[in-house]
């Protein structure tokens, strides 16, 4: 009796896991590919139609809309981010005053929610009476269409998105930097080396691997994009600003096409995973 | 030379640093100033109102939203250090068959899309008939893979004579996790918790799913549907004094226990 109790302990324990697991996770996922073979709008029975969701998909064209928008993000955020979290991470990484008011405020919007931060930004780019564009007209420049111009509106989303998420890469990129032997700059010194020659063959080097994880981590915002465009556009103007998420959420939750929704979940989760080895392989190439 | 380079370097430092904080400065005058006044480049405003939180608070019932969000997510918060570290103590210090594929399940299913389950997880509160209750907005989120794993490291650095000690004691294996070895570990309860509790306060798009009922609403849901629909009359004023009355938890904790916040948004990046 004690023995049998003991040998069934381990897996007690890891119950809550296993449950969630398989209510959660593996039974959704199953189901999701059911899904994809179904037409189904949860109240009448489920209809098969065989690969009919999986060929709409390719004539789908505000779907590929919202992918070729994800990608205009993810080009504008990613360098941005990279390039303003390496900078602000160097300066803080050196003996400055006054260091932890600017840690402060760097990592400030980070900790409070999306919500906030868009509804905060869509006031500041509004076009007539945004603070941006008044700031524009009183140092002699003209207006901006923020959001209201189909070509700015997806880039002005993606500015805001790195304002946001700077701080977790600043963050990532303390704790690479801290990993760089200081023998390396002090060998360097010696040469004569200058601040960029070290920044660009000694740092940049030793923290390849926070650069992909970076470039990783703000992929996989970029693709899970929703709340900023569903607050700021509704995915306007023109569809400039539909993301992936907010087009699979309007199919399930506004037309209550559930097979085709879950099909374009399945189809977007392989394209990220896809897209997530070919960054691991191109990045660790340049090694 | 030296000094005007010194004075150059922390003008553009203060100048980024202004820039991260003036539009929350902005927000928060803004959401006091009388709607025409809103849009202007000063910084304070003419006159103090706070016409635009008795707006607000006469259109929505955002004190239950903040309740209902501080319920859901202490709740979430709570399970998530319990059944987390208990799955965590299982996989680094107890032996049994299955141990390492339940590890590398857990390792593939984190990096598994959630595009992928939101649709049918859907389905499944619809068929539980848990759409528009609590337990939709907290059985899904009771345990992560991500907390999992930093238990598990944790428990992993503890020396193994502190258990035996326990065991040869009568210690159980549960009052081992919670009595004996939880008070060891404080940095990652606290980063697990400060964690848990900011996905659980932060998540939106659930919300938005499961719950249509007003009085169950989440704060971050039930602050997006005011600013989307009608019904802030397109008042800016108003929208601005809902994000502040949502960001304003969140700020006080952040600058009471930075040193924490910090700490668990450097461990998020040492998934692999």
């Amino acid at each position: 009796m004690k023995r049998t109790k003991k040998h069934f302990l381990p897996y007690m324990m890891v119950s809550p896991y296993l449950f969630h697991l398989i209510v959660f996770t593996a039974f959704p996922v199953v189901f999701s590919l059911v899904l994809t073979f179904h037409k189904w709008n949860i109240i009448s029975p489920m209809e098969w139609t065989g690969f009919g969701n999986w060929q709409h998909i390719f004539s789908d064209r505000l779907f590929w809309i919202s992918i070729l928008n994800t990608l205009k993000f993810l080009i504008v955020h990613i360098p941005l981010q990279i390039i303003i979290a390496l900078a602000l991470a160097e300066v803080l990484n050196q003996k400055i005053r006054m260091r932890g008011f600017f840690r402060a405020a760097f990592f400030m919007p980070l900790v409070v929610s999306g919500v906030v931060v868009t509804i905060l930004w869509q006031q500041l780019f509004a076009y007539d009476t945004g603070v941006i564009n008044r700031l524009l007209i009183s140092i002699g420049l003209g207006k901006v269409g923020w959001l209201i111009d189909p070509d700015v509106a997806m880039i002005s989303i993606a500015l805001m998105a790195t304002w946001k998420n700077v701080g977790l890469y600043v963050i990532l990129f303390l704790v690479g930097l801290q990993t760089v032997p200081k023998q390396y700059y002090e060998a360097a010194d010696l040469e004569g080396a200058s601040h960029w020659q070290k920044f660009t063959r000694i740092t940049v080097p030793m923290i390849n691997p926070t650069i992909f994880m970076v470039v990783v981590l703000s992929t996989l915002g970029g693709f899970s994009l929703f709340i900023e465009p569903y607050i700021m556009t509704g995915g306007g103007p023109l569809n400039s600003t539909l993301s992936s998420v907010l087009y699979i959420y309007k199919q399930a939750f506004e037309y209550y096409h559930m097979g085709y929704s879950a099909t374009l979940g399945v189809f977007f989760a392989f394209l990220i995973i896809l897209v997530v080895v070919l960054q691991k392989k191109f990045i660790e190439k340049e090694d | 030379m030296k000094i005007i380079k010194k004075t150059l370097f922390y003008l553009i430092l203060t100048a980024a640093a202004l820039s991260f904080i003036y539009p929350f400065i902005w927000m928060i005058m803004a959401s006091l100033s009388p709607e025409q006044d809103i849009g202007k480049l000063i910084l304070f405003p003419t006159e103090f109102t706070f016409d635009n939180y008795v707006s607000m608070v006469s259109k929505i019932p955002i004190g239950r939203a903040l309740i209902n969000s501080l319920f859901v997510s202490t709740i979430n918060t709570g399970f998530t250090l319990v059944f987390s570290s208990m799955v965590g103590y299982a996989l680094s210090r107890m032996r049994f068959k299955g141990r390492n594929v339940i590890f590398f399940i857990i390792i593939f299913t984190m990096s598994l899309p959630f595009q992928i389950t939101l649709i049918p997880n859907y389905i499944i509160m619809v068929k539980l008939h848990w759409v528009d209750t609590y337990l939709s907005l907290i059985v899904p989120f009771m345990i992560n893979a991500f907390a999992i794993l930093m238990f598990r490291q944790s428990f992993q650095g503890l020396p193994q004579a502190l258990i035996d000690a326990a065991r040869i004691d009568g210690c159980g294996e549960l009052r081992i996790v919670f009595t004996i070895l939880w008070p060891n570990i404080k940095p990652t309860i606290i980063t697990v918790g400060i964690l848990a509790f900011m996905a659980s306060w932060n998540e939106v798009i659930w919300p938005l799913i499961v719950i249509r009922e007003e009085n169950l609403m989440t704060l971050p849901q039930m602050v997006t549907l005011f600013v989307v629909g009608g019904r802030a009359e397109a008042q800016l004023g108003v929208k601005l004094a809902s994000a502040v009355f949502l960001a304003t938890p969140v700020i006080v904790a952040y600058l009471f226990f930075q040193k924490h916040f910090i700490q668990s948004m450097a461990s998020t990046g040492i998934k692999d």
